[in-house]
């Protein structure tokens, strides 16, 4: 693997994801982390739109038309996103009523958008389709990771096997059920943005204004 | 190939080249979309059905550990019913007919007026499928009825199980709809479902009584048999759940099969 395609593939993961970094695609990483088996199908459909979408768009790159450029890169993603769609609803029919509305909000995240704008428009096909599994990767390593807590301590389980004994059940624990409610991604999302920019400095922004210290003697 | 090495030649923000772009794009993506939805379709038609008859089996407490949907689907007979009679019709085979499609044709419909339709469905069709549990003496214990009304922003279809005396409430469940997750979805909440679950339809006149209520009294009111409580942000799903029961099990649903039921002529 040259050095290219290692910084294409893997950069998204810790270097340059596109959730904890750019803060991209959170409204589906709230809502569908709740369960490990949803996390993961959705982490395996928007990979593959984001990678198919780079690809597409990246092969019709030197002929677009810059005045019909976001239609042509809409209409390639929302063709690949209901594909996508109908395909889990003939082979994972339960979970895909599970995600409901969220696969087909595939086509506004803008995660997808962003790589097609950002990266298929200037790259050839192959490094492009890299890195939309690249990126497609960091969502889910995200996505996984936060299902992975919201599953276990939320409702006990991981992909619905029973880990830790529910008391309900006999067992001992007490689900925490703030875990199971969307807002709980956040906090965990905060939290793993947190850990990330501890551990790479060089991903904290510069502060954009200071607050005003007060002076001696200002305070109540 | 000379047509499209000229094509491509052209200047990308000529306006010969952005229609045939967009066009040639558009023609693409719309074969990849319909080819996929076409040959798709029958694994996902199977899937409903399962999806149907699992519903079916839930709604009507047939669910078991460890026995398929299948399996337990073979305690319910399915009978088509015509609705404005409350008969049985035998010459209609409840394995082909499809009571959404009859629905929308004009020859087995019926338009309802604006004073029926409180579902808001405007047409429904002249029969239905109804499906009946018996216990192995062959006597009715479950009968399940097809139900559908409007919501917010869809139209609910699911399924209203009742004891076999025709009014108490075994279930109520939706199995398909697309209601706001969380507001309107939560009709899917097995909390909320359980509310239904020993309600009664009729109250002691015979009139309906059922309603979904913002206001539900205590248990220990006499009335509490006759309300469920609604579901917190989201009035229209609520009021949509109330009137698509009260038409279903109402004079011109399965009101009159009901009655006949009730006098103990039915099955």
């Amino acid at each position: 693997m040259t050095t290219e395609t290692r910084k294409v593939l893997l950069g998204p993961l810790f270097d340059n994801n596109p959730i904890t970094l750019q803060i991209l695609g959170i409204c589906s990483a709230l809502a569908v982390t709740s369960s490990m088996n949803t996390a993961l199908l959705m982490s395996l459909s928007l990979t593959l739109v984001v990678a198919f979408s780079n690809m597409f768009i990246s092969t019709v790159r030197n002929h677009i038309p810059s005045s019909i450029r976001i239609i042509v890169q809409m209409t390639i993603i929302a063709s690949l996103v209901i594909v996508v769609d109908q395909i889990l609803r003939a082979y994972a029919f339960d979970t895909s009523k599970r995600l409901s509305v969220f696969v087909g909000l595939i086509i506004t995240n803008c995660i997808v958008m962003g790589r097609a704008e950002a990266f298929a428009m200037q790259n050839p096909p192959g490094i492009s389709f890299l890195d939309g599994i690249g990126n497609g990767l960091g969502y889910s390593l995200i996505l996984m990771s936060v299902a992975f807590i919201r599953e276990l301590f939320g409702s006990g389980s991981l992909f619905g096997l029973q880990i830790i004994p529910l008391l309900k059940d006999g067992g001992w624990y007490v689900p925490n059920g703030l875990l199971l409610l969307p807002p709980s991604a956040f906090f965990l999302i905060g939290i793993l943005i947190w850990i990330l920019r501890t551990k790479k400095p060089e991903q904290r922004e510069a502060a954009e204004f200071r607050i005003h210290e007060p002076a001696k003697g200002e305070y109540h | 190939m000379s047509v499209i090495s000229d094509v491509l030649a052209l200047p990308n923000d000529s306006r010969k080249k952005t229609y045939i772009v967009a066009f040639v794009l558009c023609l693409i993506c719309s074969v990849a979309v319909s080819s996929a939805a076409v040959l798709l379709k029958p694994v996902q038609d199977k899937n409903k059905q399962l999806d149907k008859q699992q519903n079916i089996v839930a709604i009507a407490g047939l669910a078991q550990e460890g026995v398929s949907v299948n399996e337990a689907f073979k305690q319910v007979e399915a009978k088509v019913i015509d609705l404005q009679t409350g008969e049985y019709v035998d010459n209609i085979d409840p394995k082909t007919f499809d009571a959404r499609a009859a629905a929308v044709d004009p020859k087995q419909n019926v338009v309802l007026t604006k004073e029926q339709d409180i579902a808001s469905i405007k047409r429904r069709a002249k029969y239905a499928t109804v499906y009946l549990v018996k216990d192995g003496q062959g006597q009715l214990q479950k009968i399940i009825l097809p139900v559908s009304g409007y919501g917010l922003w869809s139209t609910l279809h699911g399924f209203l199980a009742l004891q076999a005396d025709a009014n108490t409430i075994v279930g109520l469940g939706f199995y398909e709809h697309a209601e706001t997750p969380g507001l309107g979805g939560e009709i899917d909440n097995p909390n909320w479902k359980a509310q239904w679950v020993g309600k009664k339809l009729f109250d002691e006149q015979g009139q309906i009584a059922i309603r979904v209520t913002k206001a539900a009294v205590p248990d220990s009111d006499p009335r509490a048999v006759y309300e469920v409580d609604a579901l917190s942000g989201a009035t229209l799903t609520s009021n949509g759940v109330n009137n698509l029961v009260h038409f279903w099990v109402g004079p011109d649903g399965f009101g009159p099969y009901l009655q006949k039921l009730r006098q103990g002529g039915g099955a």
